[in-house]
């Protein structure tokens, strides 16, 4: 795709306007997930910069790849980067999450374009994902099928349920990404229910395993655009991300799970990434 | 019903490319056939109705036209969810079958007595709900609900029902069948009780109590039409289903009944009062048990057209007096 110059300073840039749309919209709406949002946005921005082979302008390109956020509450990141790429105005980032908005504070696909499912409640996103990459397979089509977790919705019985299906199935146009920021809902991870070993478990299950700092666009590249990983097998990216990544009083914080940002808070924000409120 | 669902979904399947079949395990003996004629469309994802759904979801939306197949309560309330957000939001080309609706699996106990999916898969957006009646509505309904984009409920019996159409009929979604015109009192039914209402409405026939006999095939949408006919032209209503007296055909065609301004008609509701059923055993043995018989039918009636003979007993001495005075 290269959609911005091959470099790790361009990604960086466009990661940091990312964040800073990203914050503009939960401190406006008063709305939830900023520490969701924010641990998953240097993996999208390489998605959508240079992985992703889909088009703006075609949303129905049968060839397209499909991205699906099954962590649909992390929206608002996903919603500034397909507004950045081009699939609808910047300005309509001003309209999320208020009364008649026009983009709802879990990802929908209904009148946004970019969007392939509707997702918010955890644990749906990989079923709907093996589905689509089994009918590629089927029409001997080439495109792939991304599916971003959280590692919370690990918990869900239903994430193991096509966990198991998609290598059963030898879907290897099929990559999962674990957005890893060890903290979900009212705790950590370890606190609540504890994943490990989570690289030994999607493996068992039969998936190409990966582990990467999701924050390292040196890893995440050339993990992201060597998929599959072995031929016959989906495969899977554990990323380890900090929730809250990128203002530092947010990174590693439960608290940011659910809290929106004050105008002080927003402020300092913004100014930590170098961009204007 | 069961071979008949299949008869017509090899011929559907024959005709259009995009049809696939997905089971979570379960159809021993009947999907074979498919199985082997379509091995490419023919997918069983384990046990493991959440995964199934939402599978169908993503095949769907990749332009294919779904059935998925189990039965009981699984392909239905199991994974309720995702027929709600992936397949209904979405108005994925998913067509739920459950094989086993009411007391089919009778003797199984609670957990295989399917007596509120119809209330509950009707009550979501985008959902078509289909019970058939008799084999031949069976075969009829599964082509239907194959041309039908969207999402779709087809609720079947089990095996070896009798088929209760003796003359050719018209099948469309969402439109009634009448078997029997009558003007004294109408029953209308849903899915595999057709045949008990056949032989209540000529039990009434032969007592020389005109029974009117509505196949109600589509639950969702309802035929209203069908409904208001009925209450004007006859004097009782009593809806017939194998499930919950709760929000299935009785409390759909209530609904119609109470916001319409036709005057108020005696009307009853069989089906099964929201308990539990304490008690398993045949199919048969069950339906007698909650009163779903033709001798249940036939005292419903009873008792519809004596408090109907009482209420215009009782406005024509309203009448007359009025008339005194």
């Amino acid at each position: 795709m290269n959609h911005l110059p091959p470099n790790a300073a361009a990604l960086d840039a466009h990661a940091r306007q990312i964040r800073a749309e990203t914050l503009r919209m939960i401190h406006r709406a008063r709305s939830s997930h900023a520490g969701s949002a924010l641990s998953m946005i240097d993996l999208l921005v390489v998605l959508y910069e240079k992985v992703l082979r889909v088009r703006p302008d075609e949303l129905d390109w049968p060839e397209r790849d499909r991205f699906l956020l099954s962590k649909g509450h992390a929206c608002a990141g996903l919603y500034a980067v397909l507004a950045r790429r081009g699939f609808f105005p910047l300005d309509w980032l001003n309209d999320f999450y208020g009364d008649n908005a026009r983009l709802p504070g879990h990802a929908t696909h209904a009148g946004i374009p970019g969007i392939e499912v509707s997702t918010g409640s955890l644990g749906h996103g990989l079923a709907i994902a093996c589905g689509m990459a089994l009918a590629g397979k089927s029409d001997n089509k080439s495109y792939r099928v991304f599916a971003l977790l959280s590692d919370g919705e690990c918990d869900e019985g239903s994430t193991w349920e096509a966990a198991l299906f998609a290598p059963h199935h030898r879907l290897d146009n099929l990559v999962v990404i674990v957005d890893y920021n060890k903290i979900q809902s009212l705790g950590t991870v370890k606190e609540v229910l504890d994943l490990e070993p989570l690289a030994k478990k999607w493996e068992s299950f039969g998936w190409a395993v990966r582990e990467i700092n999701g924050h390292d666009f040196g890893e995440i590249e050339p993990a992201l655009v060597n998929v599959p990983f072995e031929s016959g097998k989906p495969a899977c990216v554990i990323a380890h991300t900090v929730k809250g990544k990128g203002v530092d009083f947010m990174e590693d914080k439960l608290l940011w799970h659910y809290r929106a940002l004050n105008d002080e808070e927003f402020h300092s924000a913004l100014t930590q990434l170098g961009e204007p409120a | 019903m069961r071979a008949a669902f299949f008869r017509a979904l090899l011929d559907v399947a024959e005709q259009d490319q995009r049809v696939w079949l997905a089971t979570a395990d379960l159809g021993f003996g009947v999907v074979e056939p498919f199985a082997s004629r379509f091995p490419d469309r023919f997918l069983n994802v384990g046990v493991a109705e959440q995964n199934l759904t939402g599978i169908a979801a993503g095949v769907a939306l990749s332009g294919k036209i779904v059935f998925t197949y189990s039965i009981a309560n699984f392909p239905t309330l199991r994974c309720l969810e995702q027929i709600r957000n992936d397949v209904c939001y979405h108005k994925a080309n998913v067509k739920i079958v459950a094989i086993g609706g009411g007391f089919s699996y009778g003797a199984l106990g609670m957990t295989h007595h399917a007596t509120e999916d119809l209330a509950i898969l009707r009550a979501l957006p985008e959902m078509t709900v289909v019970a058939p009646g008799d084999p031949v509505e069976t075969e009829a309904a599964t082509q239907a609900v194959a041309a039908c984009p969207g999402p779709c409920y087809l609720r079947l019996g089990r095996a070896g029902e009798p088929v209760v159409h003796q003359s050719k009929f018209d099948f469309e979604i969402g439109k009634a069948i009448a078997l029997q015109d009558g003007d004294d009192i109408t029953i209308i039914s849903t899915g595999g009780m057709l045949a008990t209402a056949r032989e209540a409405a000529e039990a009434l026939d032969a007592r020389g109590i005109s029974a009117r006999l509505l196949s109600m095939h589509t639950l969702k949408p309802l035929d209203t039409d069908a409904v208001l006919r009925a209450a004007r032209e006859t004097r009782a209503i009593i809806t017939l289903e194998e499930h919950s007296v709760i929000g299935g055909l009785g409390s759909a065609v209530a609904e119609v009944l109470a916001e319409s301004a036709e005057e108020k008609i005696a009307f009853k509701r069989l089906g099964v009062t929201s308990a539990f059923s304490s008690v398993i055993g045949s199919q048969e043995f069950l339906r007698e048990h909650h009163g779903l018989s033709v001798r249940g039918v036939l005292r419903a009636a009873e008792e519809l057209l004596r408090a109907t003979e009482g209420q215009r007993g009782a406005r024509a001495e309203l009448a007359s007096r009025a008339g005194v005075r």
